[in-house]
C-alpha cells in the first residue's frame, strides 16, 4: 500500500531548473557560499523564476539550514539540511517530492557548493573526533582519506567475485572517454587500463587513477510541481522514482563488504515508485568516488547479478559509442569531484534528457537514472528521471 | 617511546570505557546482548540487533579471521604508523567484526588473504592507551 502510494506519485514534481557554478576546478577566489549560490543563481535563471519563488530550500555543507538562505537572501518557510555525505542532494529530492506534494512548498530550491580543494570558507568541524566512533574505532588504525576505505569493500568484492584491478581499471579510462568530450572536465588527456594500474599507489587495491579528484565547485536544482513546471523556461525533467537508504556510518559497520545493501534498498524504492523497467535506463549517472564503486551500484541496482559488475565494464561499454552510458560528464573520476558529488550528476542527466550536451551527448535519451553513495558507502539515494511523465 | 605517539588516539566515552580498559589490561572485552544472544561491536549501551538495553561484557578470545583489508601506501602525518602498513577488518570468532592492524607480515597483496585466522596482539602505544593489532595465528 506504501509503495502504491509512491507510485501514484510517479511523475508528480520535475526539475525545472539545473545549472553548476560559473566554474569548476581550481577556484581559491570562491568561498562555499559562493558557490551555493553561484549554482542557485544559474539554476534558477535557467528555470526563468526569480529567488523570491522560492519557499524552501534543501542544501548541506558545513553549515546549518540557515546558512544558505542568509547567503542568498532568501526567506524559505522550508528548510533541510540532511548530510548524509554525496548523495544528499538526489535525497533532497525525494525530500522535495514529500513537501511538494504535502502542499508544505512548491518551489524547492536544492543547492551544492564546496571548496573541496581550496578550502576556502568551509569551516573546521571535525566529524572524527576523538570521543566519536569513527574517532575512538577507525582513527587509531590510521585510516587516512577515504580511499583507504572505500578499499575495504573492493578487495572482499576481489575475494568473493574474482573482481580485478583491470576492470576497475576500465571504469576510469571509459569515463576518462567521456571527459575528453566536455569541456569543463579537468583531465582530458586519454588513458589507459595500463596506466591506471601503474599511476601511484594510494590504498591497495586503488591506483591514483582509481580515485576521483579533488575540486571546487558548486550546482543547484529547482523543483517543483509537474502542473507548475509547464509554464518554467525549459522542458521539464520529470522525477519518476526515488529512493534512499543508510545501512550504517562509519565503515567498519558496514553489514556486507562485497554488497552494497544501502543501494540496494534506495534502488528497489526507485524502482517500484517509477514502474521504470532497467531496459528503458538510456542514461546512467552513478557516483564514481572510486573504480570500484559504479560496478558496486550495477549490481546492487539489479542490472547484472552480484559479481558480474567487473566483467560488465570490462569491454568498456561505459564509455562514448558504448551500450551503456554512464557518468557521461567525466565522471568524479575526470570531470569534477567537490566532495560531495551527488548534485553533479543530476545536473548533467537533466541536461542529457533536454539534449544540452553537445559532442558528449547520448542520442534519443529520454530516461536516466542517478545513484549515488554517502558517507563511506553509508547511504545511497536514487533517482529516476525522464522527459516522460 | 610511549610520548612520541602522535597518531589519533581515542578519547573513551561511557558507553565505550570498558572496551578500553579491557585493552590496558590486555584483554578483549566486549558486549553481547542477553535478549537475543548476539555478540556485537563496536561498545554501546543498546543491542544493535534488537534495541534491547539488557546487555553485559565478556572477553572474547582475541582470535578471529581476516575478512577484508588495505594496504595504506601513503604516509600519514603522524608516527609511528609507517606506510605502507595493513589496515584490516578483523571478524572476532564471536561474530562481531572491528577494524585494526595487521601486523607480523609484509604488506603485500600477493601474502595477505582474505579469511586468513589472525589472533590479537596489545599494543601499549602510551601510557594511557592499548591498542588492538592482530597478527596471522600460527
Amino acid at each position: 500500500m506504501a509503495l502504491e502510494k509512491l507510485h501514484a506519485q510517479r511523475g508528480s514534481i520535475a526539475i525545472v531548473g539545473a545549472a553548476e557554478s560559473d566554474r569548476v576546478g581550481k577556484l581559491p577566489g570562491k568561498s562555499a557560499l559562493a558557490l551555493h549560490a553561484e549554482g542557485a543563481r544559474n539554476a534558477l535563471a535557467d528555470a526563468g523564476l526569480k529567488a523570491s519563488d522560492v519557499d524552501a530550500v534543501l542544501s548541506t555543507g558545513r553549515q546549518t539550514a540557515n546558512d544558505v538562505p542568509e547567503y542568498l537572501g532568501i526567506r524559505p518557510r522550508y528548510l533541510d539540511n540532511t548530510q548524509m555525505g554525496g548523495c544528499s542532494f538526489i535525497a533532497h529530492l525525494q525530500h522535495a517530492l514529500g513537501i511538494i506534494n504535502a502542499g508544505v512548498a512548491e518551489v524547492v530550491l536544492i543547492t551544492h557548493g564546496e571548496s573541496g580543494y581550496s578550502r576556502v570558507g568551509m569551516g573546521s568541524g571535525d566529524r572524527f573526533a576523538p570521543d566519536t566512533p569513527p574517532g575512538q574505532f577507525e582513527m587509531p588504525f590510521g585510516i587516512g582519506g577515504p580511499a583507504t576505505r572505500y578499499a575495504l569493500a573492493a578487495v572482499r568484492h576481489m575475494h568473493e567475485y574474482g573482481t580485478t584491478k583491470e576492470q576497475m581499471a576500465q571504469v576510469a579510462v571509459a569515463t576518462r572517454e567521456w571527459a575528453r568530450l566536455n569541456p569543463r572536465a579537468m583531465m582530458r588527456d586519454p588513458i589507459t587500463v595500463a596506466d591506471v594500474l601503474s599511476s601511484k599507489e594510494i590504498a591497495w587495491p586503488f591506483n591514483l587513477l582509481d580515485c576521483c579528484l579533488v575540486t571546487d565547485g558548486g550546482g543547484a536544482l529547482v523543483v517543483t510541481s509537474a502542473e507548475r513546471a509547464q509554464s518554467c523556461a525549459k522542458k521539464p525533467v520529470y522525477v519518476l522514482g526515488t529512493g534512499e537508504a543508510s545501512c550504517h556510518s562509519i565503515i567498519s559497520q558496514m553489514p556486507r563488504f562485497h554488497v552494497w545493501d544501502a543501494a540496494i534498498m534506495a534502488g528497489e524504492r526507485a524502482w517500484a515508485m517509477s514502474g521504470v523497467k532497467h531496459s528503458e535506463i538510456d542514461l546512467a549517472m552513478f557516483y564514481d568516488a572510486f573504480t570500484i564503486v559504479p560496478i558496486l551500484a550495477l549490481e546492487a541496482l539489479g542490472f547484472v547479478e552480484p559479481g558480474e559488475g567487473g566483467p560488465f565494464v570490462a569491454d568498456g561499454k561505459t564509455g562514448p559509442g558504448g551500450s551503456f552510458p554512464m557518468n557521461t560528464n567525466g565522471g568524479g573520476l575526470s570531470y569534477t569531484h567537490s566532495g560531495m558529488y551527488g548534485m553533479y550528476l543530476l545536473v548533467e542527466a537533466v541536461k542529457q534528457l533536454r539534449g544540452e550536451c553537445g559532442e558528449r551527448q547520448v542520442k534519443d535519451a529520454t530516461t536516466a537514472i542517478c545513484h549515488g553513495t554517502g558517507g563511506i558507502l553509508s547511504a545511497s539515494a536514487t533517482a529516476i528521471l525522464s522527459t516522460e511523465r | 617511546m610511549a610520548d612520541e605517539y602522535k597518531a589519533p588516539l581515542p578519547n573513551p566515552t561511557p558507553d565505550s570505557k570498558p572496551f578500553w580498559d579491557g585493552l590496558k589490561a590486555h584483554e578483549l572485552r566486549i558486549q553481547r546482548c542477553k535478549d537475543c544472544g548476539d555478540a556485537y561491536f563496536y561498545p554501546r549501551d543498546v543491542c544493535p540487533g534488537c534495541l534491547s538495553g539488557n546487555v553485559e561484557w565478556f572477553t572474547a578470545s582475541g582470535r578471529g579471521k581476516l575478512h577484508t583489508f588495505s594496504i595504506v601506501y601513503r604516509p600519514l602525518k603522524y608516527p609511528p604508523l609507517q606506510a605502507p602498513y595493513v589496515l584490516a577488518m578483523v571478524e572476532l570468532e564471536e561474530g562481531p567484526r572491528m577494524m585494526s592492524n595487521l601486523v607480523g607480515i609484509e604488506p603485500d597483496p600477493a601474502k595477505i588473504r582474505c579469511e586468513m585466522p589472525v589472533v590479537i596482539e596489545y599494543a601499549d602505544v602510551t601510557a594511557e592507551v592499548t591498542l588492538p593489532r592482530f597478527r596471522p595465528a600460527s
